[in-house]
């Protein structure tokens, strides 16, 4: 076992806990607990705004396989990852103000509660919260699956004791503090992620030799890896364009960002976040990334390129300091899957016990339900990610483009257009979720993520759940 | 429905869709700038690239520059362009 590694991995769960413990305090004193556990009280400050939307938003895949690609592809692939900075500021301008005034004027603690309250309709609620419950528990279970083995990749410990500390970690903050322990340890897991970054990229840049030196040797290696097509020449600017639709008209559509998008406490915090953000997922985006890229003359043959940025952190780092970057990708997926559970157990606590099935529980009914059903999703997952099932794989595959794909337009649109309805809604949801499923059964599996007409798969169920939203809309008009 | 009516009079939501287009032409810009200058410069053959600190100028101007760039647009625009309101309904009869 690596000490030095595992001191700073240790500290950071404790401070973690610490939150945890602080914020459940918060959840004794507020005279409305749903408000309270599911959206801190809509008390968000600019920092912890900008903080939790970027950690929710960056997950594994931002630090693991993010990075790898790059190793993999080149500066194409850094060029791909820098359409994420629309993140930074696009979500929070978008839904903006009005789904800030809109969600207050509802009394919403959920995105289904705002789409109940604007359409109307039983079966939208229904449909949206089981789409949920589904597609990120699934989401859920991968990137729970992911922080266990990293945690045992770096401890050295077995995958399911490494899962048990991963499940003990994570579950006790997010079942006792809930959205306020969310955000504040989001807070702190962002900060981490930032400094890993640039510990990273700076140690990795003199390790190599300056940045003109690793360019040259990328370039003796294979020109193409310092060209913007990839590796073969396979990335392709349209493919490449087409990630500007994930991640840039997609994101406000994924329920756990939205969510976020109506917790903040007034104008001037959304004001603030929105320079932060920016600025933070731009620098944490390009340093990943770049890092990645860079790593390839330092560690010329990597067998399985996802591991780059733990090989790297190790290799160009003292050990005390590499315990410190590492933090960083525990973070990330630590600040994802605490944001997914919460969001799961809403959608079941709020948007179906208490809507449909109990709407006169007490204050103190629903803070016992809340608390025992987001217990058992934790405890649920864990067990799944103990031999993850063949269904849980396939439907994380496309989990967050189909949720994108299903909410943005009945989100955006149920804003901005006046005329949508609920048949609408209703055809968007279905549609998104419908196509993605018929282009993985005819397409079968997405190789990375590649869908029709050379672009990411994403791209089509969002034009054609748009078309759906927009026709349904027209046709069901009342006069 | 009621909310439209209420819509037209409710001058914070004047503010929230001029922020909101905002927000798309922003991101038009982000992803032209982006667009132009990777493919501009980075589809010339590889020997005939110029270098700036180091790096690729295509990769260079793209995604660096690009990127101060756009966090200085926010800033500014956000300091500059965007409009305080009160999200509560406070003072506006209830429903």
């Amino acid at each position: 076992m690596n000490w030095e590694v595992i001191i700073p991995l240790l500290i950071f769960i404790i401070a973690v806990f610490g939150i945890g413990y602080w914020a459940s305090r918060h959840l004794r004193h507020k005279s409305n607990f749903m408000q309270e556990y599911f959206l801190g009280s809509r008390e968000l400050g600019g920092l912890i705004l900008a903080m939790t939307m970027i950690a929710t938003y960056g997950s594994a895949s931002s630090f693991i396989g993010g990075p790898g690609a790059a190793y993999h592809e080149g500066l194409g692939w850094v060029l791909l990852s820098m359409s994420q900075i629309a993140t930074g500021y696009f979500v929070l301008m978008i839904l903006g103000k009005k789904f800030a005034i809109m969600s207050r004027k509802y009394n919403a603690v959920t995105l289904v509660d705002f789409l109940k309250n604007r359409y109307n309709s039983t079966i939208v609620v229904i449909l949206s919260a089981v789409s949920i419950i589904i597609f990120l528990f699934s989401a859920m279970a991968a990137q729970w699956v992911g922080g266990a083995r990293l945690i045992g990749a770096l401890t050295g410990l077995s995958y399911t004791s490494a899962l048990f500390i991963f499940a003990v970690a994570v579950l006790i903050y997010v079942i006792i503090g809930g959205f306020r322990a969310i955000a504040v340890t989001d807070s702190m897991q962002g900060i981490i992620m930032f400094i890993g970054t640039f510990i990273l990229l700076i140690a990795t840049i003199i390790a190599g030799g300056g940045m003109g030196n690793i360019m040259s040797d990328l370039a003796a290696e294979n020109e193409l890896l310092i060209s913007p097509f990839g590796v073969d020449g396979n990335l392709t600017s349209l493919y490449v364009s087409s990630f500007w639709i994930l991640v840039g008209v997609g994101v406000v559509g994924l329920p756990q960002v939205a969510v976020r998008a109506m917790s903040y406490k007034d104008s001037r915090s959304m004001h603030r976040a929105l320079i932060i953000g920016t600025f933070v997922v731009a620098f944490m985006m390009f340093g990943m990334h770049l890092a990645g890229v860079l790593a390839r003359p330092i560690l010329p043959e990597l067998e399985v390129a996802d591991n780059v940025m733990p090989t790297l952190a190790m290799t160009v780092l003292p050990a005390w300091l590499a315990g410190i970057v590492l933090a960083a990708p525990l973070a990330a997926i630590m600040s994802t899957v605490d944001a997914l559970l919460l969001m799961v157990s809403s959608a079941v606590v709020k948007d179906i016990y208490y809507n449909y099935i109990n709407p006169q529980a007490t204050n103190q009914k629903v803070r016992n339900v809340s608390i025992g059903v987001t217990a058992i999703l934790g405890v649920l997952v864990v067990l799944f990610a103990l031999s993850p099932p063949e269904f849980l794989i396939t439907l994380n595959l496309f989990a967050f483009g189909g949720l994108e794909a299903a909410f943005v337009w009945p989100l955006v649109l149920g804003l901005y257009w006046s005329k949508g309805n609920r048949y609408g809604a209703l055809a968007s949801i279905i549609i998104g979720v419908g196509s993605y499923i018929v282009i993985y059964v005819f397409f079968g599996e997405p190789l990375e993520q590649l869908g029709p007409f050379g672009m990411h798969s994403v791209v089509l169920p969002i034009v054609l759940s748009l078309m759906g939203y927009v026709f349904a809309s027209l046709l069901t008009k009342e006069n | 429905m009621a909310n439209d009516k209420h819509e037209e009079i409710d001058p914070r939501f004047k503010i929230a869709n001029r922020e909101a287009l905002i927000g798309v032409g922003l991101a038009l810009f982000n992803f032209i700038w982006w667009f132009a200058f990777a493919y501009g410069l980075g589809s010339k053959p590889v020997s005939e690239y110029h270098y700036i600190l180091g790096m690729p100028a295509w990769f260079f101007y793209s995604c660096v520059i690009g990127s101060v760039i756009m966090i200085i647009l926010v800033t500014v625009i956000v300091k500059f362009f965007f409009k305080e309101v009160p999200l509560d309904d406070e003072g506006e009869e209830s429903p």
